[in-house]
């Protein structure tokens, strides 16, 4: 420790001749937080670095700086850039990641080398850029350029213990002038934040959680508590230091800090297809209907015939016996199975009872139906249904999946709603909606309360004089 | 993939990744040799992520072994429209995956070996870590005819491609990964290498194709694990270290944290399709409909994988223009993809007219549009 002492003292005077150069030097000594393995020590490659890169020109406030594309290696002289990571305006730190370059077959990770606000892109996209030449303009804030490791400039009510012991942890805080502003105007030392960013950096987001645990908090919060570090500890490497357990005063108020914005985006594809579908239903006459079921005995005929349907590779849930109970019901009211032309004129009676199943995917509400229920056996739909929802959760549903539906279920029940009013799904005239089952209290015929399996079904019916009952 | 396990300890790699002290495996300073147990082309580029990201390549330089089952990897950089038939792919279940590292589009499988070499920047050198593969391929077979060329490829008999190298280059780490074909299955190769999209304009890197040979062909007592083992030969004579390989599970956050984050990321559609470099579909398709055929001509330009711009030249009233303007204003933003096509048709097909003739029509188009994605 002794030996980083001096060799700190002697990059701090190094820093007080470079003004243009951040020299992270010997106070880069990375402390060794639990989540990595490995040890980074770097400072040995840095303290050499800083030397090649010393300059003596003075800085004024807010300098532009040239950042040369450095040396590649293996002689090469010219690059094609292929992505910006950032845009001009943008503020970046020592090593964010400013763009990637190929050459041949290497694809190299240019970083920065200043903190600052990019104003000027050298280059577009695929264009080439020569090695030694300027690759973006950087505007230097030389107040925080001179110290930048340090806290102790930015957070001003520290007292000089504390920035000696932060010194003496060698914990170098990356954070971007944004977030170190944040936190000098909260009052927050850098060292008491977790960083979530990469390279442990601190975000807006961890000032943010912090302030919001400090209000929130009636007594002082425990040190464990507070700094959770983002990553399993391994057995090999200390603990994250136990010194951090400082009393943390309580403030009364404090104002928060809230930078979020409206954010505005158009409705497109899917989400606005949908948005037409929904319009269209509810153009359509209809009235809804609901009941309560009791499925106490379907319970136990499921529960009997589980087993059987796993032997088959089949997973049986209650929708092939809904599904199934609905097409009997089709048959019976085949009103409920059919489409109404665009003026509601002529009503089509479909033969077959395509019977959709609304399902929540990734690419989200996506009905794709069983063909045919009406020569189906519950067996075979829950065999159907089984490979309808891998192929809908791999997003891989086909058209033939996806079209042709002549009635539609819908089970809310598995996210655990109990009621809901479904939209019809056009060109259908009906939907029946399934909520959860409850076990509720109920009596039986002979007057006797008895566990019953309850379930609530919703339908939109189109509207007829004489409506069935399904 | 059975790895002799006399050779072969399996530890945790935070034993090896601390920085060597006195009395800790003296002998293991300058190199490490690690070989992964998972064949998922995610979790393998993760590891080689996690390995650049988070380790100390100073004191010791890394040779990581991983073979994958059946994946087409492209490039940082690349177009995978233009470098390989998606459909078949689909089809036959191959991953498909994009390195962070650039050159061109190369087929995996078991037969397959891959090779990294992790240094520090400063250290990285490709035509040494190829010489060192060369090396240990002549002294297996001295009668083997194989080199390296400028573009840092390895020829068998000055004519086949038996490996083909990448790059990637970090701040201060750096990795150099190439491929050796083994026991590759080169008749899927082939075929899934070889796009059948046209009209394909894009500033993407391309591939250069190569007439490749497996080294099994030439000597049958050529295997994977022969070979693996005669380049972590070579790898520990030079580093002067053990031959010992380190195997190491790509799922263990024990070992290495945040590597399931890594592979997760590197499966999301947004990388691997949606870092293609922007590019511009200009095409046409003949549709053959009740004994007319008819000529239709797209334009679309697609930027993070998304459709930009959308054009449809269809013949005069073939599909009702209202309809047609449905049809790109809604694939306008969407992903190019045949997938998310679909849903996005078969729900717009819900508010269309119910007449089975223009159903008809309708779906001959999209099914068309959904093939040149």
């Amino acid at each position: 420790m002794a030996a980083l002492g001096a060799v700190r003292s002697s990059g701090r005077a190094a820093r007080r001749l470079v003004c243009i150069q951040r020299v992270r030097s010997c106070s880069s000594v990375r402390f060794i937080k639990s989540k990595y393995v490995c040890v980074f020590d770097k400072s040995a490659l840095k303290f050499s670095h800083q030397q090649r890169l010393f300059r003596t020109s003075a800085v004024s406030r807010g300098q532009i700086v040239q950042f040369k594309l450095s040396d590649i290696g293996e002689g090469i002289t010219e690059v094609t850039v292929k992505e910006w990571y950032i845009k001009e305006g943008d503020s970046v730190s020592q090593f964010d990641s400013i763009c990637e370059v190929q050459s041949d077959k290497a694809s190299v990770t240019i970083t920065s080398r200043y903190d600052g606000i990019i104003r000027k892109l050298h280059y577009s996209l695929d264009e080439i850029a020569y090695v030694g030449k300027p690759l973006v303009d950087i505007e230097i804030d030389a107040s925080k350029g001179v110290a930048p490791a340090e806290d102790v400039v930015e957070a001003p009510p520290m007292s000089h213990e504390e920035h000696t012991h932060q010194e003496i942890k060698g914990h170098k805080t990356l954070a971007t002038p944004a977030v170190r502003r944040l936190a000098m105007e909260n009052n927050i030392k850098l060292s008491e934040i977790v960083g979530t960013g990469k390279d442990n950096r601190i975000l807006k987001e961890d000032i943010l959680n912090y302030l919001a645990k400090q209000t929130g908090a009636i007594l002082p919060p425990s040190p464990k508590a507070e700094i959770i570090p983002p990553f399993p500890k391994s057995e090999t490497v200390p603990a994250p230091p136990k010194d951090k357990a400082h009393k943390i005063p309580v403030p009364v108020s404090r104002p928060i800090v809230f930078s979020g914005k409206d954010k505005t985006e158009p409705i497109t594809g899917f989400h606005k297809a949908m948005v037409k579908t929904m319009s269209a239903a509810l153009k359509i006459p209809h009235f809804g209907y609901c009941d309560e079921i009791d499925l106490t005995e379907l319970v136990q005929l499921r529960e009997e015939l589980k087993p059987l349907a796993q032997i088959r590779g089949v997973k049986l849930s209650f929708m092939p016996f809904f599904i199934k109970a609905a097409s009997l019901g089709l048959l019976q009211y085949p009103i409920l199975n059919a489409s109404l032309d665009e003026n509601c004129q002529n009503v089509t009676y479909k033969a077959s009872h395509n019977i959709g199943v609304a399902m929540d995917t990734e690419q989200g509400l996506i009905v794709p139906n069983v063909k045919n229920v009406q020569v189906c056996s519950v067996f075979e739909i829950a065999s159907e249904l089984n490979r309808l929802q891998s192929l809908g959760s791999a997003g891989q549903l086909g058209t033939t999946e996806l079209t042709g539906g002549t009635f539609t279920l819908s089970n809310i029940g598995t996210i655990g709603g109990t009621y809901t009013k479904p939209v019809i799904l056009p060109p259908e005239v009906a939907i029946g909606a399934l909520g959860k089952i409850q076990v509720l209290p109920r009596f039986n015929g002979k007057g006797e309360v008895f566990k019953a399996r309850i379930m609530n079904i919703h339908q939109k019916l189109p509207l007829q004089e004489h409506s069935p009952k399904l | 993939m059975v790895l002799q396990s006399s050779l072969k300890n399996c530890f945790q790699l935070s034993c090896i990744l601390q920085v060597p002290k006195a009395g800790f495996r003296s002998t293991a300073s300058g190199g490490l040799i690690i070989q992964s147990t998972s064949n998922d082309v995610y979790q393998n580029l993760a590891v080689e992520d996690w390995i650049h990201d988070h380790m100390n390549l100073e004191k010791r330089q890394v040779l990581f072994l991983w073979r994958n089952s059946p994946a087409v990897v492209i490039g940082r950089h690349q177009n995978p429209w233009q470098e390989c038939n998606l459909r078949l792919l689909r089809q036959k279940n191959i991953k498909l995956a994009r390195r962070r590292s650039g050159g061109g589009t190369v087929y995996h499988d078991l037969g397959n070996i891959n090779l990294t070499f992790f240094t520090t920047r400063k250290k990285h050198e490709r035509m040494e870590n190829l010489k060192l593969v060369v090396k240990a391929l002549k002294a297996l077979r001295p009668q083997l005819d194989v080199h390296v060329t400028d573009r840092y490829d390895i020829l068998l008999d000055r004519q086949y491609k038996i490996s083909g190298t990448a790059a990637k280059l970090g701040r201060t780490a750096a990795y150099h990964h190439c491929t050796l074909l083994c026991s590759t299955d080169k008749f899927v190769l082939s075929s899934v290498l070889k796009s059948p999209y046209k009209g394909l304009k894009s500033n993407a890197t391309p591939s250069v194709p190569a007439s490749v040979k497996n080294l099994f062909e030439e000597d049958p007592s050529l295997t994977c694990e022969v070979l693996l083992d005669a380049i972590a030969e070579e790898y520990a004579t030079q580093h002067q270290i053990d031959h010992h390989i380190n195997l190491i599970n790509p799922a263990d956050e024990t070992v290495l944290p945040g590597i399931n984050n890594k592979a997760k990321e590197l499966q999301t559609w947004e990388w691997v399709y949606g870092k293609t470099p922007k590019f511009n579909v200009s095409t046409h398709f003949n549709i053959a409909y009740k004994d007319s055929v008819l000529d239709v001509k797209v334009d679309m330009d697609v930027k993070h994988g998304r459709i930009e711009v959308c054009n449809i030249d269809l013949p005069q009233q073939w599909l009702p223009p209202a309809l047609c303007s449905e049809l790109v204003k809604s694939l306008t933003g969407n992903k190019f993809c045949p997938n998310e096509t679909t849903v996005l048709v078969t729900t717009l097909l819900r508010t269309c007219p119910q007449d089975g003739d223009l159903q008809s029509r309708w779906n001959l188009l999209c099914e068309n549009m959904k093939m040149l994605m």
